[in-house]
């Protein structure tokens, strides 16, 4: 049988599943089959090519060509036009060339595009196939740190790459692997952090979507440098597609010797398992998810111990974000030198971000970290819909509002401190004039005051206090003070919530205030008289006591 | 998987097969597939095409069909694109014409001068 000259590939994460991306897989076999093409024209599953909004996507290689709304229905013409004919059926392709960047491309900006590192695999080969992982360099970092390098190299590679988790908090995670590493221990743990529970943040399910190997080897590479044997993936029960395809790999790893006893005759034992959690946002919290893992109610523990010190059953653990960990395998690869010369040099690498909201092309997108907000709208997600560009949410609900004097900041965490800002965890939200802070805010504040997990009281009655207040902006009807109130009580929560969660309202109101003050107080009524006393921090505090 | 060449010999097995994926080709050769193209045997060309091409080993060249170009009494037509030269098209492009263009202009790297459509 001849190679095929041409393959289909049918884009199948979560979101088209559920619309019904196998169906079109299906009938597109079906109907290549029937016209004689079946053994020319393959027919294969992939992950996500970043377009979110766009229904059913397929891509056509070597072509490159991207069709996208498909439906069972259109199949029979899209085969009859384009592969027995040789007609591109250009009404339902695809614009937008960051679709399937091709690496030796330049960007739209006309700079080298350098290639994707975490996201390179998406959208071009089969997730569910180890071979074409291995085709691609897979786990030929695993091989040289096995062959090559000892523990200690692996997390000195890391640490010189200047890699920082990709979770949120952007801590350098080869620091974080030497605390570890340095731990004596009968056992060690190391956890990816697929719990993804910011509102709008989906770019660890598409990495565990589209290249779940990179996950698995990244993983390994992580228990290989710190002594560890076991790992697990802790991901939200809600991902189902993303814990069939991680499940999958692993068998897959584990029956051709990649992962098990002895892997690749080194000596070094490391296995995965994976953990599902029931979708409880505080449970992305590290120490929060151990507990959840140990079969408790996830409530954060008191740091320190830190986890490097007593995680997991009391071990030594190491968790990471899903993105972080895809990042490793190519430190490993191609040494930490050519991983710090991409991007800003204090955040250096890429950035995986979901993008949505009021443009033209929502979906996945790997950019340096030394682009801007303006480069990510105009560039990657192509300019606002409709209206003009009003703010910017960066990092999901916990995340800062950014307006248009930010536009031109560079996201990275250097970048965005010296601004008072931070990065978050990979969503960024445009929003046009349409949306009203007062509305947006209330909004955030609900999703807090439903995640509060209860444990402690100034995040518990904070929170209610803040949904409260904002209720009031929204609809014109706060009081005077409400403002200055709003403030006092995050920077309250801020400081004496017992974990992240009831310190997260911070970011989006503090940002809000500085901002769009103006409009909040256009929320106030002036002659409004407060009718008892309010939730201050202080009057919090005494409910507690 | 006991060893790094075991796991090398594996990527290189792969790869030849993902290589027809990529869309970073040397060459493509465009197969006329319009309705007249196909009753001249535009279908056997490309079934030529793909069998020559992977005798060769040449996985770097892609092959895709096009619709009809309106020179009926000339297929099947073929175009070949080496990239960064100008496009040759071939006309009349039986079994054995197909063996010349990938050996002589695709190996070799020569026009086939006499079956080129003038
Ligand atoms: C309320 C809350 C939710 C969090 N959710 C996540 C999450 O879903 N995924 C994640 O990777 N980190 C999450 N984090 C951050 C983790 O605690 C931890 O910092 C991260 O997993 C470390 O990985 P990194 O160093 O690779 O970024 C959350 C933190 C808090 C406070
Ligand atoms: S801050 Fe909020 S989420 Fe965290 S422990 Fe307290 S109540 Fe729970
Ligand atoms: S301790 Fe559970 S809410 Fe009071
Ligand atoms: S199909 Fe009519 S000329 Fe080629």
């Amino acid at each position: 049988m001849a190679k095929p000259r041409a393959y289909v590939m049918v884009s199948v994460d979560a979101d088209t599943v559920v619309i019904g991306a196998r169906e079109v897989k299906t009938r597109l076999a079906a109907e290549i089959g029937t016209c004689g093409l079946g053994e020319e024209i393959r027919v294969l599953e992939t992950g996500s090519f970043g377009p979110s909004d766009a229904g059913i996507v397929a891509a056509v290689m070597p072509e490159g060509l991207v069709y996208g709304n498909l439906t069972p229905e259109r199949i029979p013409q899209l085969v009859e036009e384009h592969f027995v004919k040789g007609r591109p059926v250009s009404a339902w392709l695809l614009a937008g060339e960051h679709i399937l960047p091709d690496p030796e491309t330049t960007d739209s900006r006309g700079q080298q595009y350098f290639g994707r590192i975490v996201l390179d695999n998406c959208g071009r080969i089969d997730p569910d196939s180890i071979e074409e992982y291995i085709a691609n360099d897979g786990y030929f970092a695993l091989g040289k740190a096995l062959t090559e390098m000892t523990p200690e190299a692996v997390v000195e590679e890391v640490k010189d790459s200047g890699l920082r988790g990709r979770g949120g908090a952007g801590f350098p995670t080869g620091l974080k692997w030497s605390f570890c590493a340095s731990e004596k221990a009968d056992m060690k743990y190391v956890i990816c952090n697929a719990d993804e529970g910011e509102p709008g943040t989906f770019k660890d399910r598409l990495i565990m979507e589209g290249d779940p190997h990179k996950v698995i080897e990244g993983m390994a590479l992580c228990g290989y440098a710190l002594g560890a044997t076991q790992g697990y993936v802790y991901i939200r029960g809600e991902y189902k597609l993303s814990i069939e395809r991680i499940r999958n790999a692993i068998e897959a790893a584990r029956e051709n010797g990649l992962l098990g006893k002895d892997i690749m005759g080194s000596g070094f034992d490391f296995d995965i398992a994976v953990k599902i959690g029931a979708g409880a946002y505080v449970c992305g919290e590290e120490t929060a998810l151990i507990e959840s893992m140990e079969g408790k109610r996830g409530l954060p523990r008191v740091k320190p111990p830190f986890p490097a010190k007593a995680g997991f059953r009391g071990k030594p653990t190491n968790v990471n974000n899903v993105e972080t960990l895809a990042n490793i395998p190519f430190i490993i690869r191609n040494g930490a030198a050519q991983f710090h010369g991409i991007g800003d040099p204090g955040t250096p690498g890429t950035k995986v971000y979901t993008v949505l909201g009021h443009i033209n092309r929502a979906g996945l997108i790997e950019v340096p970290t030394s682009v801007t907000l303006r480069d990510v709208l105009e560039d990657y997600a192509g300019g606002m819909r409709s209206g003009s560009f009003k703010m910017a949410q960066l990092g999901g609900t916990a995340g800062d509002l950014l307006d248009a004097s930010m536009l031109d900041v560079p996201l990275n965490y250097d970048s965005l401190a010296k601004n008072g800002h931070s990065l978050g965890s990979g969503a960024i939200l445009f929003m046009n004039e349409t949306i009203k802070v007062c509305d947006f805010l209330h909004a955030c504040m609900k999703f807090f005051a439903h995640e509060s997990c209860g444990n402690c009281n100034p995040c518990r009655n904070g929170m209610a206090a803040l949904l409260e207040l904002t209720a009031r902006l929204k609809k014109g009807e706060g009081y005077p003070g409400d403002i200055a109130l709003m403030e006092e009580l995050v920077m309250g929560m801020q400081s004496i919530a017992f974990c992240p969660l009831g310190q997260s309202p911070a970011a989006p109101v503090l940002s809000a205030v500085r901002y769009f003050r103006d409009e909040l107080h256009a929320g106030i009524n002036v002659d409004a008289v407060r009718p008892r006393p309010e939730h201050t921090m202080r009057h919090l505090m005494k409910l507690a006591s | 998987m006991k060893t790094l060449d075991d796991l090398r010999k594996m990527r290189e097995q792969v790869r030849k097969e993902l290589d027809m994926r990529s869309g970073n080709k040397r060459a493509r050769v465009t197969v006329c597939m319009g309705t007249c193209g196909i009753a001249a045997g535009a279908r056997e060309t490309m079934q030529a095409f793909l069998r020559e091409l992977e005798g060769a080993g040449l996985g770097d060249i892609a092959v895709t069909a096009a619709g009809c170009a309106g020179f009926c009494e000339k297929e099947p037509m073929v175009e070949v694109e080496v990239k960064d030269e100008k496009p040759v098209r071939y006309c009349h492009v039986d079994a054995a014409a197909v063996a010349r263009i990938v050996q002589e202009h695709l190996v070799g790297g020569k026009v086939v001068d006499d079956l080129v459509f003038a």
